[in-house]
C-alpha cells in the first residue's frame, strides 16, 4: 500500500519529448510481448508436430500431397459461409421486426421461428433439410441445403441481435422522425434500421466466425467443403490423424483471419460518427 | 380571447396509468402567437406538448391544429384512420427536443431534407433550396455536410430548428430546448427562437428562461399539477401573479436562480 500513495501526489508536467519517448517505449514493450507469444506459439506447435513426425508417427508426404486438395475446400467453406451470413441477415431483420411487432400473428410467427429453430441441433436441421424433405417432393442440393440450414439457425439467433440493435437506438430518434410525420415503416428504415445495424455489425461479425466452424457440419450432407475432403482422404489412405490436423488447422487460421478484420472493423465502428 | 387559433386544446386529460397527468387542458393559440408554458417540473408542460403532436395518446379530450381536430382514443381502436389524421396533425405541428435528436447517420443537410422529401414529397432540389433557406436563417450554412456528432449543442438545436422550419409547419412546439445545453450556448438557440417569434412564427414554448419568456412571449402560461394556473402577457404573470401559486413558483425560481446564466 505504502508505495503506492506517491502516485496521488500531483506530478510535474513531463516535457514533450519525454512523454514521446515513454510512449514509444511502452508501444517497443507491447509489440515485444505479442512476439514473444508468437514466438512460443510456433516452438509449441513445431515441437508437438516434429515429435509426430519423428517418432514416424505422422507421414509428412502424405500431408504434403493432400493438403493442396485439402485446402481446396476452404473457398467452399467461404461460399457456405458467406452465403448463410447474408440469409442469416435478411432473416434476422425480418424476425426482429417481427418480434417487435404488436401485431398478434405476426409476432407469433418470429417467435415460433425463433423458438423452434433454438430449441433443436443444428445437425437435425441440417439432416432434416436434406433428407427429410424430399420426402415431401422438395429435394435440393447438398451445397443450397447446407446454407439454408445454416442461414435459417443463424437467422434465429441474430434475430435476437438484431431485436436488442433495433431496441438501442435511442427513443428520442424515433420521436422525432415521428415529430416530422414519417409514417411508421419510413421511420424504421430510414431512421431506426440504419443506426442498428451500424449497432450490430460487430456481433454480426463474430455469428460470421462462429459459422466458419459450424459449417463443417455440413459435410455429413456431402458437400464438398474443408471437413468433407479431409475425412475423405483420411479415411480412405488410414492417414486420418494428419488429413483432420490440416482441416484444424486451416479453420483455425480462417478464424484468425478474419477475426483480424473483425477487430479492426470493430475499432472502426467504435470510433463512428455519432 | 383568440380570433384564429390555429391550435385549439379542449378538455384534455391524460392519465399514466393511475396517474393523472393533464386535468382538463382547454388552451387556445392565436397564429403568430408566442406562447411560452411555465411551471414546476412534472406540472404537466411537457406532456401537453407532447399530447398536441400525439407523442403522448391523450386519454380525453380533444386537439385541433389549423382546423384539423382531432379526438383522443386511448385505446387506439380506430387503428390506420386516426393514426393518418395524427400524422396529419404532425404535419401542421412541428416540434424541438430537449436532446435535439438529429440523426446522426446523416449530414446535417441530410438531416434537413429527409421528411421533406419523403414527407412532403418535395423534389430534391426544391427541398434542398428550403434547406439552405432555412440553414442560412440559423446561421448554419458552414454546416451544412457535417455530420451531427462534429457540432456543438448549439448548433444541433438550431439544426433541429431549421429541420422543423423545413415542413413549414404552421406551429413550432418546444419542449425546454436550451435545457441540454451549456450556457454559454444558450443564448444562440435563443436568439434565433427570438427572431422567429418577433418574424410572427406561432410558437408553444416550455422553457425555464424567464428573460427569454419575458423578450419573447405574447403569453405566459403558468402550470401546476395538470392544470393552467394562470395566463395573461409576460410582464403581469411574471411581476404582478394572481395566484399564490404562480406567486411561489416564482419566488422559489428566481431566488434559487435556476434557468439564469443565458441571455
Amino acid at each position: 500500500m505504502a508505495q503506492h500513495t506517491d502516485l496521488t501526489r500531483p506530478t510535474a508536467a513531463l516535457e514533450p519529448d519525454v512523454a514521446g519517448e515513454l510512449a514509444a517505449g511502452l508501444r517497443r514493450s507491447r509489440r515485444r510481448f505479442r512476439l514473444e507469444v508468437l514466438l512460443v506459439w510456433a516452438l509449441l506447435i513445431g515441437a508437438l508436430i516434429g515429435s509426430l513426425v519423428a517418432i514416424d508417427k505422422i507421414d509428412p508426404v502424405f500431408i504434403s500431397t493432400w493438403a493442396p486438395f485439402i485446402l481446396g475446400g476452404a473457398g467452399l467453406t467461404i461460399v457456405i459461409c458467406l452465403g448463410s451470413i447474408l440469409l442469416a441477415t435478411v432473416l434476422a431483420v425480418l424476425g426482429a421486426l417481427g418480434r417487435l411487432s404488436t401485431n398478434p400473428i405476426i409476432y407469433a410467427v418470429a417467435s415460433l421461428y425463433v423458438s423452434l429453430v433454438r430449441g433443436t441441433p443444428l445437425i437435425v436441421q441440417i439432416i432434416f433439410i436434406f433428407f427429410a424433405l424430399p420426402q415431401l417432393g422438395i429435394v435440393l442440393p447438398a451445397l443450397q441445403a447446407g446454407i439454408i440450414a445454416l442461414g435459417f439457425n443463424y437467422g434465429a439467433y441474430m434475430t435476437e441481435i438484431f431485436r436488442a440493435g433495433i431496441q438501442a437506438v435511442p427513443r428520442g430518434q424515433r420521436e422525432a422522425a415521428e415529430a416530422l410525420a414519417m409514417p411508421e415503416r419510413l421511420v424504421m428504415r430510414r431512421i431506426v434500421l440504419p443506426q442498428a445495424i451500424r449497432i450490430v455489425v460487430p456481433a454480426i461479425g463474430n455469428e460470421f466466425i462462429a459459422m466458419i466452424k459450424d459449417s463443417a457440419l455440413v459435410s455429413i450432407i456431402g458437400v464438398t467443403e474443408l471437413l468433407w475432403r479431409a475425412s475423405s482422404v483420411g479415411n480412405s489412405r488410414f492417414r486420418t490423424f494428419e488429413a483432420i490436423l490440416i482441416a484444424a488447422a486451416v479453420y483455425w487460421v480462417l478464424t484468425i483471419i478474419f477475426s483480424f478484420f473483425q477487430e479492426r472493423l470493430e475499432r472502426r465502428m467504435a470510433r463512428g460518427d455519432r | 380571447m383568440a380570433t384564429d387559433p390555429i391550435v385549439r386544446v379542449a378538455g384534455l386529460h391524460k392519465y399514466f396509468g393511475r396517474l393523472h397527468v393533464l386535468r382538463g387542458i382547454d388552451l387556445e393559440v392565436a397564429r403568430g402567437e408566442a406562447v411560452m408554458l411555465v411551471g414546476r417540473s412534472g406540472s404537466g408542460k411537457t406532456t401537453l406538448v407532447r399530447c398536441i403532436n400525439f407523442l403522448e395518446e391523450p386519454t380525453l379530450g380533444s386537439v385541433e391544429v389549423d382546423g384539423l381536430r382531432v379526438e383522443a382514443d386511448p385505446l387506439l381502436s380506430r387503428g390506420r384512420e386516426h393514426r393518418e389524421q395524427i400524422r396529419q396533425i404532425r404535419l401542421r405541428a412541428g416540434m424541438l427536443f430537449q436532446e435535439f435528436n438529429l440523426f446522426p447517420h446523416m449530414t446535417v443537410l441530410e438531416n434537413l431534407i429527409e421528411a421533406p422529401i419523403r414527407v412532403r414529397g418535395l423534389k430534391r432540389d426544391e427541398a434542398v433550396a428550403l434547406a439552405d433557406q432555412y440553414l442560412a436563417k440559423v446561421g448554419l450554412t458552414d454546416k451544412r455536410d457535417e455530420h451531427p456528432a462534429r457540432l456543438s449543442g448549439g448548433q444541433k438545436q438550431r439544426t433541429a430548428i431549421a429541420r422543423a422550419l423545413c415542413m413549414e409547419p404552421k406551429v413550432l412546439m418546444f419542449d425546454e430546448p436550451t435545457s441540454a445545453l451549456d450556457p454559454e450556448l444558450i443564448g444562440e438557440v435563443l436568439g434565433v427562437m427570438e427572431d422567429l417569434a418577433h418574424e410572427g412564427t406561432t410558437m408553444i414554448v416550455i422553457t425555464h428562461e424567464m428573460h427569454f419568456a419575458r423578450e419573447a412571449a405574447d403569453r405566459v402560461v403558468f402550470m401546476d399539477e395538470g392544470q393552467i394556473i394562470e395566463q395573461g402577457p409576460p410582464d403581469q404573470i411574471l411581476d404582478a401573479p394572481q395566484d399564490p401559486r404562480t406567486q411561489q413558483f416564482l419566488r422559489r425560481f428566481l431566488a434559487t436562480g435556476a434557468g439564469s446564466g443565458a441571455d
